[in-house]
């Protein structure tokens, strides 16, 4: 393990990779900052840029944009209680209330320093739970996987879906039709080509991210009247305060980032759940710890209500790292772009990546942990300056995200059907949200649908066609009563439970 | 009776999953993989049935959370033509080429948003669109395809 972490570290600290972390924590700060688009749209913006890049090269990349997206998602909660990514609404319930009293330069650095104890726990987390879990998943099977892949697409579906399951379990379907149309992997049957030659090598994972989120989302926006950034004028964004902490607030931190750490570490590794979950989760639970008197602070800008959230949804993004590293199943939408761009680079996730590409496997978790460093010392001074990125009219940002888009998908392929489809679509992506079809259950089917074939191929041969693969091993059994469990519980949940 | 806008999209999602059911029957596998537990057809047929049983159980069960839309607060007109604008850009993108076409879309595009503050509209088209240009046609040796630089001797 100590020859892989330094192969991690010679690796993340070569002089490009320091580069491309500071970019990637600069962009994703900005980007995750504009209402509306998360770290899902950054990693998606990113992924054309990354082509020429050697995998671990882009992997970091793509990391430190996940970072900064998350930290620049805290920034507009709490300055213009516009959440950029859901994962920090929770910070918005005490951050917002703390800048109104004149505290925004005190907020945006309790939720940097958080952040930063966060995801630094978590990554240490991640160095010792990756390896050993990596060796634990190899004793993983077909059906297993095949067993994983529809409990992670039944988890997502369930935490995404806000109470409507059985439309994120349509989103489900729609990305498992569109991961099948071209070749037949094994065979190289067309499926569902119609004899048109654009299609026989299937549809691009850039263009489905880039339409069903970047494009999508950058319509949303123009779409909907009730624009959040019109509450932008609430705060002064050039008279922030001060960042210094006194005694009492650090203290008050100190209590409450271990145990928000260990929460949304153990939520992140679960697939599904993600920093959403965490930051409300740990949000309550520090509402519970915490004495009377400072219980009353909550949602009145409470130190501790701001830096629980804030500690346990950067905690839960490198706890989500896990499953993506140890398994190859990504946990949440994030990591399933992610799993994209690796494919991409032709590289397969899972317990062997330990072994056959240690550089990417340790390098990527290092770079992690420089980019909660670089978060810290680079933004948080900047954050003054770069706040004023909140005030950029729509008009300018998304004609912008809309070339950025078309750009990046016109570099792949240089034709224009590729374009066409991509408008085609984001606009139905853009009527499913509008009705309250989540996009992260499709995004996440599409990613895993070539793999989740294979695996059912590959059980169904071995078990000469009967189903029984799904109740043969202990391990698969189990894996299928926690989906029933998740279904029921979404049933139970619909149909019979009042509030 | 009121059908709601989620149930016509289940409805319609319920046609496109017959529809895709219909056409993995009709995929031509191999003879001699026709009985075969699995086959290149196998997988989307599954997809097909759990398209239709999932639209089907949304359409046919009561509605626990309605999605509220206003429909009358949205605003079609400039998301229409914004749309519009990226399907002529896709049109013009190859045969103009990537300059004169994307300049031209960013340009369009600020003003349907209601831009009018000129300078910017400029600067944020043309010269930044040269300058991403260079940054991926001469600096990172991208290819563009672009025969209206090439035509005015710009582009090699």
């Amino acid at each position: 393990m100590i020859e892989g972490i330094l192969i991690g570290l010679e690796t993340a600290f070569s002089l490009k990779n320091l580069m491309m972390v500071m970019i990637g924590c600069f962009a994703g700060t900005i980007i995750g900052m504009l209402p509306g688009l998360g770290p899902m749209t950054a990693i998606a913006l990113m992924i054309p840029i990354t082509y020429g890049f050697e995998p671990s090269t882009g992997l970091i990349l793509m990391a430190g944009v996940y970072y900064g997206a998350v930290f620049g998602g805290s920034t507009s909660s709490i300055l213009i209680n516009a959440p950029g990514i859901p994962g920090t609404v929770a910070t918005s319930f005490d951050g917002y209330p703390m800048a109104q009293q004149g505290k925004a330069g005190k907020a945006l650095a309790i939720a940097a320093y958080s952040s930063f104890a966060g995801g630094t726990i978590a990554a240490i987390f991640l160095l010792i739970a990756a390896p050993s879990l990596s060796k634990v998943s190899l004793a993983f099977r077909s059906p297993d996987y095949f067993g994983l892949m529809i409990l992670g697409l039944t988890a997502v579906s369930a935490f995404s879906a806000k109470g409507h399951f059985l439309k994120a379990m349509m989103m489900v379907v729609l990305g498992l039709m569109l991961a099948s149309v071209g070749q037949d992997t094994l065979s190289d049957i067309p499926r569902f080509t119609f004899q048109n030659m654009n299609l026989s090598d299937g549809i691009s994972f850039v263009l489905v991210v880039m339409a069903t989120f970047a494009m999508s989302e950058a319509l949303t926006i123009i779409f909907k009247a009730n624009d959040p950034t019109r509450v932008a004028k609430q705060i002064s964004l050039s008279q922030l305060g001060s960042i210094k902490l006194d005694k009492n607030e650090t203290k008050k931190m100190v209590t409450t980032i271990p145990r928000s750490s260990v929460l949304g570490f153990i939520i992140g590794v679960l697939p599904g759940a993600g920093s959403t979950i965490a930051s409300f989760l740990a949000y309550g639970m520090e509402r519970n710890f915490v004495n009377d008197e400072e219980k009353q602070k909550f949602g009145k800008g409470s130190v501790n209500g701001l830096a629980a959230p804030e500690t346990a949804n950067n905690a839960a993004c490198s706890g989500s790292f896990v499953p993506l590293l140890t398994l190859g199943i990504p946990g949440s939408g994030t990591t399933a772009v992610m799993l994209g761009a690796l494919l991409g680079f032709g590289i397969q996730p899972g317990p062997r990546l330990y072994q056959t590409n240690p550089e990417i496997f340790w390098s990527v978790i290092m770079s992690m942990y420089i980019g909660m460093v670089i978060l810290l010392i680079l933004n948080l001074p900047l954050i003054p300056y770069i706040a004023r990125v909140l005030a950029t009219p729509r008009s300018f940002l998304i004609p912008l995200i809309l070339f950025f888009s078309v750009t990046g998908i016109y570099l792949m392929s240089f034709n224009n059907f590729d374009i066409y489809m991509m408008i085609g679509i984001a606009v139905v992506a853009t009527v499913l949200r509008l009705y309250d079809f989540p996009m992260p259950p499709l995004i996440l089917a599409f990613v895993l649908g070539g793999l989740m074939e294979e695996n059912l191929r590959r059980s169904l041969l071995i078990s000469d066609g009967s189903w029984s693969f799904l109740w043969d091993r202990p391990l698969t059994i189990v894996i299928m009563l926690t989906i029933f469990f998740i279904v029921g519980w979404q049933i139970y949940k619909s149909f019979f439970k009042k509030n | 009776m009121k059908i709601s806008p989620s149930k016509i999209i289940s409805l319609l999602f319920f046609i496109f999953s017959g529809f895709y059911l219909y056409t993995a029957h009709q995929i031509h596998v191999f003879t001699f993989d026709e009985n075969a537990a699995f086959n290149a057809k196998t997988f989307p047929i599954y997809l097909g049935y759990a398209g239709l049983i999932f639209s089907a159980l949304y359409v046919v069960l009561p509605e626990t959370r309605p999605s509220n839309v206003d429909l009358t607060v949205l605003d079609y007109k400039k998301t229409i033509t914004l749309v519009i604008l990226m399907i002529l850009y896709g049109l013009t993108i190859l045969r103009v080429g990537y300059f004169l076409s994307t300049s031209i879309f960013l340009v369009l595009s600020y003003i349907v948003l209601g831009e009018r503050k000129w300078l910017w509209i400029f600067l944020l088209s043309f010269p930044f669109v040269a300058m991403f240009m260079y940054l991926l046609h001469g600096l990172l040796n991208i290819y563009l395809r672009d025969p209206f630089l090439q035509y005015i001797g710009v582009m090699g």
